[in-house]
Order: structure tokens, then C-alpha cells, then sequence
């Protein structure tokens, strides 16, 4: 099985061909979706078979690197079409086959009619290739197509609504915000090959043979400039601080498309590449303690913009901001393990947040629709009371709620605490370990704030929608709730196959698995690790219990607003007006770019094309031709028709000529 | 060869009074025999000075002078009935379409 670790990105790129070529001419919803979705779970069903036979193998032998083809060999440089399977490609695959085939699967019924229904899957299929050529890439070159191939899926996918400005706007604004990002990623690669072959004349890019050669690197100088490079990459795919503002407009998409790329696989690939290179990031302490806090930052940053914003997907956005926010953290105090870990479990449930929340808008779409009404149908405050209407979609996501903001025996419980405690007792930032716990606990309080306020908006008290319309909301159909429960299931189950040692109830499947992959970095990071470090059993209940409390605390300030005394958000927004509307206001950051740098830029087009095109460029093109013309102008008299001019001439030149060579 | 001089003479008036004439008249025909005249002015003095240097070359060049000047005979009457067809006149100051 391992050796066809190559159909796994080819079958999406099959179903890609045919949608893409064909699929206008099929036109039949059902076959374009049977395809798209069919193609994935192919997928799938190798990945499970490369899972399995991965677990029957000896940890030390779970490396496998397949090459497909020689692809660039010039000189020192080779490149290798090449997969490596090792058990952090193994999650990935997993994560991206898995919610990808039940995304798919639900987009048959969600984009239903949707014009552009063949174009859609085509887009989602090519996406999928990419991030699995992204993940299962052997060198940083295949790594980059996947890395590049996701970043155009996403532009075109948030621009699927084409005919809409503010769709197309989003599209340039994530594509170009990326571009940011892909840029430091080559210096990055350049950065390292360079050193590594330019000092030791090891000329890769092979992450095998890079992780072979890691103990030549040195610890910070040249490493700190790379990694910091690279984690520019991550933050323009990952929406970190200072590239985070596209994803929130990335929601222009349709809601699928949220739920596969901006939420559970997408976004995620800044996390995934730092932890493919951890035994690079490692040995730069100070890059280190720069994604820990840019981590942080943006964790606790997002959380706070998202308590305030009314449209059901905004919320959902800077909710994941703010996740990856943890990841980056997790990943930044040397957690590569909890920070993956908190990558899948974040993928399930947040797959199935935004999944419900596009049954949400289907059903409040179509109720609208019948009753001719053009309300907002992703706008909270026009929700409310949902939960009868739609029974399993309410439970999906009350479970994923719950899941996300943290209470124990869900699946976000257990990463995110580890990733909490982690950045409390994990010995690498001395005293700013207990500060970045600290905003990570904010931020998780914040988390539950938001999130059951979103809940509470949308599913409980009052049914806010226009009562004429009230009797047109129903549950989706199947086949966009099965997805919903499987997904609603994960997240409640799949955090116990990472249990933290402390609980005890189960082997921490987890940590084991990924443990040789990080083996080296850990191994690394002990040699600069202030001594000691917190591992007491007592303080980890304590905090685990602390976070619990942080978790209630803020469901029950959302409780307490949204629920039972629903004025209070009104006397709150009256009380600090300037403060509710700099929240809502996402604390002005897009209009600080703006000021910063979208005006001068457009400013500086508006110089180069009013001052230097129209002058410099067209002057010289223009100027040349006038000047021929202004000679023609003269000489073209000589042109007169008459023969006999034109023999007298010649005549003349040739006595002319004739006399010189004979007076010389 | 003590009447080279002779030769050389009658083939510069010739080659005068052809180009006076190519220059001067406005019949079309004319003027044709006048570049006629040139050329065959040319052709006694390669003749004159083949004999005198006892070389045939020259006399080999005439041929091919009167081979090119058939041909340009031939296209350069064809050129003429047709531009009658069209012009009713064979005056070269009618041939004027090519200018400014």
C-alpha cells in the first residue's frame, strides 16, 4: 500500500480533469458531485490503508519516501517528484481525505443549483490535490506547488460568486495577502540551501536529508534569519498576525469552501510546515519565542473581534483566527505534538461549526426566499430559536460548541489544554511562559464567550426571523446532516486518542505516534532549555481545572447576556460605546492597512501610471515616432512621381560620382 | 589598333545622345530606344577594348548586355501596352501615381 501512496493526490486530480473538462456537459448535479465526492474518498480509503499498514510497522520504520519521477536535476540541485509518508504526512492525509470527503459530499446538497454547480467541484477537487501534494511533498519544491496550488484553489473559490464585488475584492485580498507570505517562504528555502551547501556543500532540499544534516546548522544567525522567513510563509496561509485580515473575508466564499480551506485543512498548512521543519525552528530560539507570541497575539486578538460581530460566519472566522492562534503558540513553546493534535481536532470540529452554520443559512435562505424578503440571512439578529426547526443540526453544533470552547470529555478540552499547559511549564521562554499561558487562557475564556454566544444568538430564545416566513424553516436534508453527525461525533470522540498522561485513562496514542518525528527537535531544544521546567503533577491539575473554570466563566457570561437578561448587551454597547465600536470595527486593523499601505501603494500606481507611463514610456514611444514623422515630412517632396526628376537625379549622382574618382 | 580613339569617340557621343534623350523627351518609347542606345554604346567600347587588349572577356559580356537588354525589352513594351490600355497616352509625365 505504501508504494500507491501516489493515487492519493492523482485521484482528485482525475476527478479535477473530468469536472473541469466535462462537467459543463454533464450538467447532471448528481454525477458531477458522485465524482468530485468519489475522487476523495478514494483517497481516503489508500490513506486508511497507508494508516494502517503504518501502524503495523515498528515506530523507528515508519518512513517511507517514494519517488515518482526525477523532476529538476541541474547540477548540485535536484528536485524529485517524491512523497514522504512518515505518521505527521500520515495525520495530514488523514485529516485533509477525511473532512475533504464529507465536505464534498455535503456540497452536493448545499450547492444545489447553484450555477457553476460543475465548476465548484472541479475548483474543490484541485484543491485537494494540492494540499495533499502540500503534505506529502518529500522536498520544500513539491511542498511549494501544493503550498502555491491551495493559495489559487482558495482565490478562486472565494471568488466563486464572481459576479458580486465584495466576492472578487475578498479573492484579490487572500491572494494577494498570500503572495506576502509565499514570498518569505522562498527566501526562506533559498536561505537554507544556500548556507547548507555554500558551508557544508549539502545542496537539498530534501527535508530527510535536511534533517540528517540539522546538527551542522548552528543555533540562531543564519537559522534564525530562515525560520523567520518561513514563518512569514505561515503567517500569510495560516492568518497570523500581521496577514490575518484576508481569512475573515475569505467567508465571501461559499460556506463549504470555508468549512475544507478556511478552517480545517487550508489554513492549517503554516502549523503542518513548521512542524515539518521543527528540527530547523528549534535550533532558533529567538524565532521561537516570536511564534509563541505572534501565536498568542493573534489568539487572543481574534477572540476579542469575534465577540462583537453579528454575521454567523465572521464569528466562525475570527474563531479560527484565534485557534490557529493556539496552534502557533502550541508550536512556539515547542509543543509539536499538542499543536498538531489541536490541528485535528480542530479540523473536526470546526468543519462541523461551519457545516452547521451553512445548514443554518440554507434554511434561513430558503424561509426568506419564500416569503420574498431580502433580510440578511448570515446576520444573527435575525436568527434565534433554531433549535426546534433544526434538531440534529442544533446538536451538531452544540456538540462542536462545546468541543471548542473547552469543557473536559470533548475533544478541544484535551488539546487545548495541553497546548495551555504546555506554554506554562514547557522550559524554552523562561519568564514569558506564564505570560503567553495567561493571554492563552483570556483568549480561551473568550473563545467560550463567543462561541456560546453565537449559539445562544442563533439557536435559543426568541425566533427572531420575520414571522411570516417562520413556518419555511426545516432541517437540511440528509446529505448535508449525515456529514454534520459524523463530524459532530468526531469532535466529541476524537480528542481520547490524546489523552493527556495526567487523566490516565488511556495511553496517549498521540504523542506516541508522532513521537519519532519530533524526537530530534525535542532533542535539540534540551540542549538551550532553561533547566527545570514545571512538571508537577499537583500545578497540571490545577491549571487543567483552572481552564475548566475560564471555560465556564465565559459560557456563562454569555449565558447571562444572551439568554437570560438580553438587554445587557445593549446597556453594555451604551456603557463603552467607544470600545463596542472598535471591536466591531475589527479595532480598525483593515483601515490601518489601508492607510499604511493599500493607499500609498495605489497611490504609487496612480504616480506610475499618470506620471511615469503616460510621460516616460508613451513620451519615448511617441517621441521617436514624431520625430520620423516630422522628418518624413520634409524629405517625402523628393518623392515627386516625375520620371524625369528621378532621372536627372540619378544622372547628376552618377556625374557627381564619376568626378570625384576622376579629380581625386 | 591606332583608331581605338575613333571607337571610343563614337561610343561616348552615342552614349551622350542617349542619355540627353532619356533625360529630355517624354515619349515613353523614346526613351526606351534611348536606353537602348546606351547599352549598345557600352557594348562597342567592351567590343573595341576587347580587341585592343586581345582578351574575349569583353566580347563575352556583350552577349550577355544583349540577352538582358532583349528582356528588358520584352517586359519594358509589355509595361507600355499596358499602361496605354490604361492611359491613352505613353507620356511619362502621366506616370505619376507613385508620390507623396
Amino acid at each position: 500500500m505504501l508504494d500507491n501512496v501516489w493515487l492519493i493526490p492523482l485521484f482528485p486530480l482525475i476527478g479535477f480533469l473530468i469536472n473541469g473538462f466535462f462537467g459543463k456537459k454533464i450538467k447532471n448535479e448528481a454525477v458531477i458531485g458522485g465524482i468530485g465526492t468519489l475522487a476523495i474518498f478514494a483517497s481516503f480509503l489508500v490513506s486508511c490503508g497507508i494508516l494502517l499498514q503504518m501502524i503495523g510497522l515498528p515506530p523507528e520504520q515508519r518512513v517511507f519516501e517514494k519517488v515518482l519521477f526525477p523532476w529538476i536535476h541541474s547540477g548540485a540541485f535536484k528536485a524529485d517528484m517524491a512523497f514522504l509518508v512518515d505518521p505527521l504526512s500520515c495525520v495530514m492525509i488523514m485529516v485533509v481525505t477525511g473532512v475533504g470527503s464529507l465536505i464534498h459530499l455535503y456540497s452536493i446538497g448545499y450547492m444545489h443549483g447553484e450555477e457553476g454547480f460543475y465548476r465548484f467541484f472541479a475548483y474543490l477537487n484541485l484543491f485537494c490535490m494540492s494540499m495533499l501534494l502540500l503534505v506529502l511533498g518529500n522536498n520544500m519544491l513539491v511542498m511549494f506547488i501544493g503550498w502555491e496550488g491551495v493559495g489559487l484553489c482558495s482565490y478562486l473559490l472565494i471568488g466563486y460568486y464572481f459576479h458580486k464585488k465584495s466576492a472578487g475584492d475578498a479573492a484579490k485580498k487572500a491572494f494577494v495577502m498570500n503572495r506576502v507570505g509565499d514570498f518569505g517562504f522562498l527566501i526562506g528555502l533559498f536561505t537554507l540551501y544556500w548556507w547548507l551547501g555554500s558551508n557544508h556543500n549539502i545542496w537539498t532540499i530534501n527535508f530527510t536529508e535536511i534533517k540528517a544534516a540539522s546538527n551542522l546548522l548552528p543555533y540562531g544567525g543564519v537559522v534564525t534569519v530562515a525560520t523567520l522567513c518561513f514563518f512569514v510563509g505561515a503567517t500569510g496561509k495560516s492568518a497570523q498576525i500581521p496577514l490575518f485580515t484576508w481569512l475573515p473575508d475569505a467567508m465571501e466564499g461559499p460556506t463549504p469552501v470555508s468549512a475544507l480551506i478556511h478552517a480545517a485543512t487550508m489554513v492549517t498548512a503554516g502549523v503542518y510546515m513548521i512542524a515539518r521543519m521543527s528540527f530547523v525552528f528549534i535550533k532558533a530560539p529567538e524565532t521561537m519565542m516570536i511564534v509563541a507570541c505572534v501565536g498568542a497575539a493573534t489568539a487572543i486578538f481574534a477572540a476579542t473581534i469575534g465577540t462583537a460581530q453579528n454575521d454567523i460566519k465572521r464569528v466562525l472566522a475570527y474563531s479560527t483566527v484565534s485557534q490557529l492562534g493556539f496552534m502557533f503558540l502550541a508550536m512556539g513553546v515547542g509543543a509539536f505534538t499538542a499543536g498538531i493534535f489541536h490541528l485535528m481536532t480542530h479540523a473536526f470540529f470546526k468543519a462541523c461549526l461551519f457545516l452547521g452554520s451553512g445548514s443554518v443559512i440554507h434554511a434561513m435562505h430558503y424561509a426568506l426566499h419564500k416569503g420574498h424578503l431580502h433580510d440578511d440571512a448570515q446576520d444573527m439578529r435575525n436568527m434565534g430559536g433554531l433549535k426546534k426547526a433544526m434538531p440534529i443540526t442544533f446538536l451538531t453544533f452544540f456538540v462542536s460548541t462545546i468541543a471548542i470552547a473547552g469543557i473536559p470529555g470533548f475533544s478541544g478540552f484535551f488539546s487545548k489544554d495541553e497546548i495551555l499547559w504546555q506554554a506554562f511549564a514547557n522550559p524554552f521562554h523562561g519568564g514569558l511562559n506564564i505570560i503567553l499561558w495567561g493571554i492563552g487562557a483570556v483568549a480561551a475564556c473568550f473563545t467560550a464567550f463567543y462561541m456560546f454566544r453565537l449559539v445562544f444568538m442563533t439557536f435559543f430564545g426568541e425566533c427572531r426571523i420575520n414571522a411570516k416566513v417562520k413556518d419555511h424553516l426545516h432541517e437540511s436534508p440528509l446529505v448535508i446532516t449525515i456529514p454534520l453527525m459524523v463530524l459532530g461525533f468526531l469532535a466529541v470522540v476524537g480528542g481520547y486518542i490524546g489523552m493527556p498522561k495526567l487523566l490516565g485513562m488511556l495511553p496517549n496514542y498521540f504523542e506516541h505516534w508522532l513521537e519519532p518525528v519530533f524526537a530530534l527537535a525535542n532533542e535539540y531544544g534540551a540542549k538551550y532549555a532553561h533547566s527545570g521546567g514545571h512538571h508537577n503533577p499537583a500545578l497540571e491539575w490545577g491549571l487543567m481545572g483552572l481552564s475548566v473554570v475560564i471555560a465556564l466563566v465565559g459560557i456563562s457570561i454569555a449565558f447571562t447576556m444572551y439568554v437570560k437578561n438580553t438587554e445587557l448587551p445593549g446597556k453594555f454597547t451604551a456603557t463603552f460605546p467607544a470600545l463596542h465600536r472598535a471591536v466591531y470595527n475589527k479595532w480598525y486593523v483593515d483601515e490601518l492597512y489601508d492607510y499604511l499601505f493599500v493607499n500609498p501603494c495605489k497611490a504609487f500606481g496612480q504616480f506610475l501610471w499618470k506620471g511615469f507611463d503616460v510621460i516616460v514610456i508613451d513620451g519615448a514611444v511617441n517621441g521617436v515616432a514624431g520625430v520620423v514623422m516630422a522628418f518624413s515630412g520634409v524629405f517625402r517632396y523628393i518623392q515627386s512621381g516625375l520620371i524625369h526628376n528621378y532621372a536627372w537625379s540619378m544622372a547628376f549622382g552618377v556625374v557627381v560620382m564619376l568626378g570625384y574618382y576622376v579629380f581625386k | 589598333m591606332e583608331n581605338l580613339n575613333g571607337y571610343l569617340i563614337i561610343s561616348a557621343i552615342l552614349f551622350s545622345i542617349g542619355t540627353v534623350g532619356v533625360l529630355v523627351r517624354k515619349n515613353a518609347i523614346v526613351i526606351f530606344m534611348c536606353i537602348e542606345m546606351m547599352l549598345n554604346a557600352v557594348n562597342l567600347t567592351f567590343v573595341a577594348l576587347s580587341r585592343h587588349l586581345g582578351n574575349l572577356d569583353g566580347q563575352v559580356f556583350v552577349f550577355f548586355i544583349m540577352t538582358v537588354a532583349a528582356a528588358e525589352a520584352a517586359v519594358g513594351l509589355a509595361l507600355m501596352i499596358a499602361f496605354y490600355n490604361n492611359k491613352e497616352s505613353i507620356d511619362v509625365d502621366d506616370m505619376n501615381l507613385m508620390k507623396w
